[in-house]
């Protein structure tokens, strides 16, 4: 165990170090300088050279990629071109709408998931998993800041039962949650649906296992059967997708930032790249490839935990 | 019965409060990037605190009048090269710390210091001193006549900032005005309080919060949901009927300094050619463009001046469209069957949708354009810095610049000697009359050589709950001067 955690731990370190090369050189190579941004059509060219230097742009590229490296490792990410603000407050600031989100979001998903999923599993090809896997079939379909307007036209503007955006910050955690709620639902009904599926083929392909014809020849109903052999070895796959939909949702709700007009850390980076704040830009992106890769990380750890034989194997 | 009683009596103090109510939720569709209007161009840090947090020595009126600020009266000295400020009695800044001359010295010093990152930096740079005489008073030497240094002194950019917090002005603002900066909750909303202390007239308000809602449908369910109580500059304009129907809102469209030109690079052949670029201005339809770009908002311009100006002058007859001249001028300059150029569109939707009907249009007379999509710092290194296109639309916000076309190196490249000596005498001269008379010759200047498309003037829609009243309807500057602002009833 501990040596496959050590291996799992030294490739962690290797794709980081590859990710902060790559994320800088791709942020830096794109045309748009932010002091010319910042100070606009009127500015004359000494201004934008006098705001360059006191942001430190002047220096050659090399220069500010070891010191931003540098800075990360002691848990500096810099300060903001536009905001003048340190990157690490502000990304700690907008973690506390984007983690919430993300994890209400997950857990919804997962709640709905694991019913239906088993469920439909049980009831293979009668009206019951035909029904949810229908329902599945549509959600995967429906973009989810399609459906993020609909929630916001149904009960923010019609029924105004929730706002139609904004946070009112944690003083206040049932505001907060609530003003959370039409987001997480427009984020985890999608997702619920991918693993919902995922859930039930996996668990079908465990039902023709040998093993399962032993433990019904031992005297388990079908159901007592799936219950304690097959769910457990069918979490795998879930577990896999699982983990790739938390980097998706805490990454990737950009969009329904944007709709919900949340302070999140999508918004954060939308608006930094039109800004050129290229140091948000890569710290934040630097910082969801940690998340993914640790996630992952996480996930390879649970493997083991799930399923002792990949303990032995390293 | 006792019921009844309850309810009424409930549904009274429900009434009495609502009459009362002093706090307003205004929603802008950009957030500034901090919070010092002296060192950015960004219009949102204006949007936010232009009057009600920061003032200069003068101010614009909602109408775009320039009005006595902190500096409650001035004179002239007859050679136009010094002006002489009085200030306001008793005004502090509020950390506390008195406003006087000395902050007056301080800020204009730091427009015009070798390391000011101040964005407007050339307006001021005919400032040669900075006097103090006494706490209330202070004197300003010019290098040349400029009759426009009140004008320049009334923008954002040269607002009175203290000493004392200048170094945490960022993200604590610290001014002269109506209004307290409280709190900004980065990429959600600023909130700001009524200044006891103010000098002046003390607002209606107690509390203004701004808030960030940039995606156009967040902002049309915003307002149905009634989280906010105004949006000022209301993104989707096509949504604005719905408003109108609705009696719990009003619109209120005004007017802005954004003249929508459609940019021609003048030195990139065949745009050196004036008949070309006359041929481009004939083939442009204003009205189909206002129409379907903007449903209906918009004014047309026929030269780069605001028409709610009232030196405006209107030319857009000689620019009218006429796609028959169009193409004959195109053949007499040697194109019969035209030719291919760039359009390069920055993001906001007046060029975005407006560029597709352009390049509809210009494709009717022969004018080939290859659309390219940029994002605003990509289009600032390209375009503006780079002189890197054939055709862009762009919205001119700044108020009163027309000056610009004397600037060579200004990226649509118009270099014209006559129009620089034009503006030199312009900015020299301080009778009114003789400003109106040369800022006309400007104006037909630019109009007879077909220097940019004169499209639009940018129209600003906001729309607010029914019962405020007092706000902007134009904007001569970027401004929400939240002062007036109070719920009627």
């Amino acid at each position: 165990m501990l040596r496959y955690a050590l291996k799992r731990m030294l490739s962690l370190i290797v794709s980081l170090i590859i990710a902060s090369a790559v994320i800088f050189l791709v942020v830096e190579v794109a045309p748009g300088d932010p002091a010319a941004f910042m100070l606009g059509m009127n500015a004359q060219p000494d201004t934008v050279a006098a705001l360059r230097a006191e942001l430190g742009l002047d220096l050659p590229k090399w220069q500010r990629y070891l010191a931003w490296v540098t800075g990360m490792v002691q848990g500096d990410f810099g300060t903001s071109y536009t905001y003048r603000t340190p990157v690490a407050q502000m990304i700690a600031d907008r973690l506390w709408v984007s983690l919430p989100l993300a994890l209400y979001a997950l857990a919804l998903s997962t709640l709905i998931a694991f019913p239906a999923g088993i469920y439909a599993a049980s009831r293979r090809g009668q009206t019951g998993d035909v029904a949810i896997m229908g329902a599945t079939q549509l959600g995967v379909a429906i973009p989810n800041f399609w459906f993020a307007m609909l929630l916001v036209l149904v009960f923010a503007i019609n029924l105004r039962w929730f706002g139609a955006g904004g946070f009112p910050g944690w003083d206040d955690p049932y505001a907060a949650l609530r003003a959370l709620t039409l987001p997480a639902i427009a984020l985890a009904l999608p997702q619920a649906a991918i693993l919902a599926r995922v859930m039930r083929s996996s668990l079908l392909d465990m039902l023709g296992e040998d093993f399962m014809r032993t433990a019904r020849a031992k005297g388990l109903s079908r159901n007592q059967a799936l219950w304690r052999h097959a769910l457990r070895n069918a979490l795998i796959p879930v577990l896999t997708i699982i983990g790739l939909q938390f980097s998706f949702l805490l990454a990737g709700a950009i969009i329904i930032e944007q709709v919900f007009y949340l302070p999140g850390l999508g918004r954060l980076v939308f608006q930094a790249i039109s800004a050129r704040d290229l140091i948000v830009v890569e710290s934040v992106v630097m910082l969801l490839v940690f998340a993914v890769i640790v996630v992952n990380f996480a996930v390879d750890l649970t493997y083991a935990l799930v399923d002792p034989r990949l303990r032995d194997r390293t | 019965m006792h019921r009844l009683t309850l309810t009424a009596a409930f549904t009274l103090l429900a009434s009495t409060a609502l009459a009362q109510q002093t706090d307003l939720t205004l929603a802008i569709q950009l957030e500034p990037p901090h919070m010092d209007p002296t060192s950015a161009a960004a219009g949102a840090i204006d949007s936010v605190l232009y009057s009600n947090v920061f003032e200069g020595l003068t101010r614009f009126g909602p109408d775009g009048s320039v009005n006595p600020g902190l500096a409650s009266d001035w004179t002239i000295s007859d050679d136009g090269l010094t002006y002489t400020f009085t200030l306001r009695q008793n005004v502090t800044f509020h950390d506390g710390t008195s406003m006087d001359a000395d902050d007056v010295k301080f800020s204009l010093d730091r427009i015009g210091a070798e390391d000011s990152t101040n964005a407007q930096k050339a307006l001021y740079a005919g400032i040669t001193d900075v006097t103090v005489i006494d706490p209330q008073t202070v004197q300003i030497t010019l290098d040349a006549p400029n009759g426009n240094m009140l004008f320049n002194l009334a923008w954002g950019d040269a607002v009175i900032v203290a000493p004392e917090s200048i170094e945490t002005i960022k993200q604590m603002p610290i001014g002269t005005g109506a209004f307290k900066f409280d709190e900004w909750v980065q990429g959600d909303r600023v909130t700001l309080t009524r200044n006891d202390a103010y000098w002046g007239d003390a607002p209606a308000l107690e509390t203004a919060t701004f808030k960030f809602i940039s995606d156009p449908t967040a902002a049309f369910a915003a307002v149905m949901a009634q989280d906010i109580d105004a949006f000022s500059g209301f993104p989707a304009p096509e949504n604005l009927p719905q408003f109108d129907a609705d009696p719990r809102f009003q619109v209120i469209r005004g007017s802005t300094e954004g003249e929508t030109i459609l940019s021609i690079n003048n030195k990139l052949p065949p745009f050196d050619d004036v008949r070309v670029r006359q041929a481009v201005a004939h083939a442009i339809d204003r009205q189909a463009i206002i129409d379907g770009a903007m449903f209906g908002l918009g004014t047309p311009i026929g030269t780069h001046f605001a028409p709610h100006n009232p030196d405006y002058i209107d030319l857009t007859g000689q620019s009218n469209y006429d796609p028959e001249k169009s193409r004959a001028l195109l053949a007499e300059a040697g194109l019969p069957d035209g030719f291919t150029t760039t359009l390069k569109l920055p993001p906001p939707s007046y060029a975005r949708r407006g560029g597709e009907i352009v390049a509809a249009q210009l494709r009717a007379v022969g004018i080939q354009t290859e659309i390219t999509n940029l994002e605003w710092a990509q289009w600032l290194e390209e375009v503006f810095r780079g002189k890197d296109f054939g055709l862009s639309i762009v919205s001119h916000t700044e108020p009163m610049d027309i000056s610009i076309y004397a600037r060579p190196d200004y990226y649509f490249q118009y270099d014209n000697a006559d129009f620089q000596a034009l503006m030199k005498t312009f900015d020299a001269e301080a009778d009114p009359a003789k400003r109106s008379n040369l800022l006309a010759q400007a104006q037909r200047k630019i109009a007879d050589d077909y220097v940019n498309g004169y499209l639009f003037q940018l129209s600003f829609p906001t729309v607010a709950d029914a019962r405020l009243a007092g706000l902007w309807e134009n904007q001569p500057t970027q401004a929400n001067d939240l002062t007036g602002v109070r719920w009627t009833e």
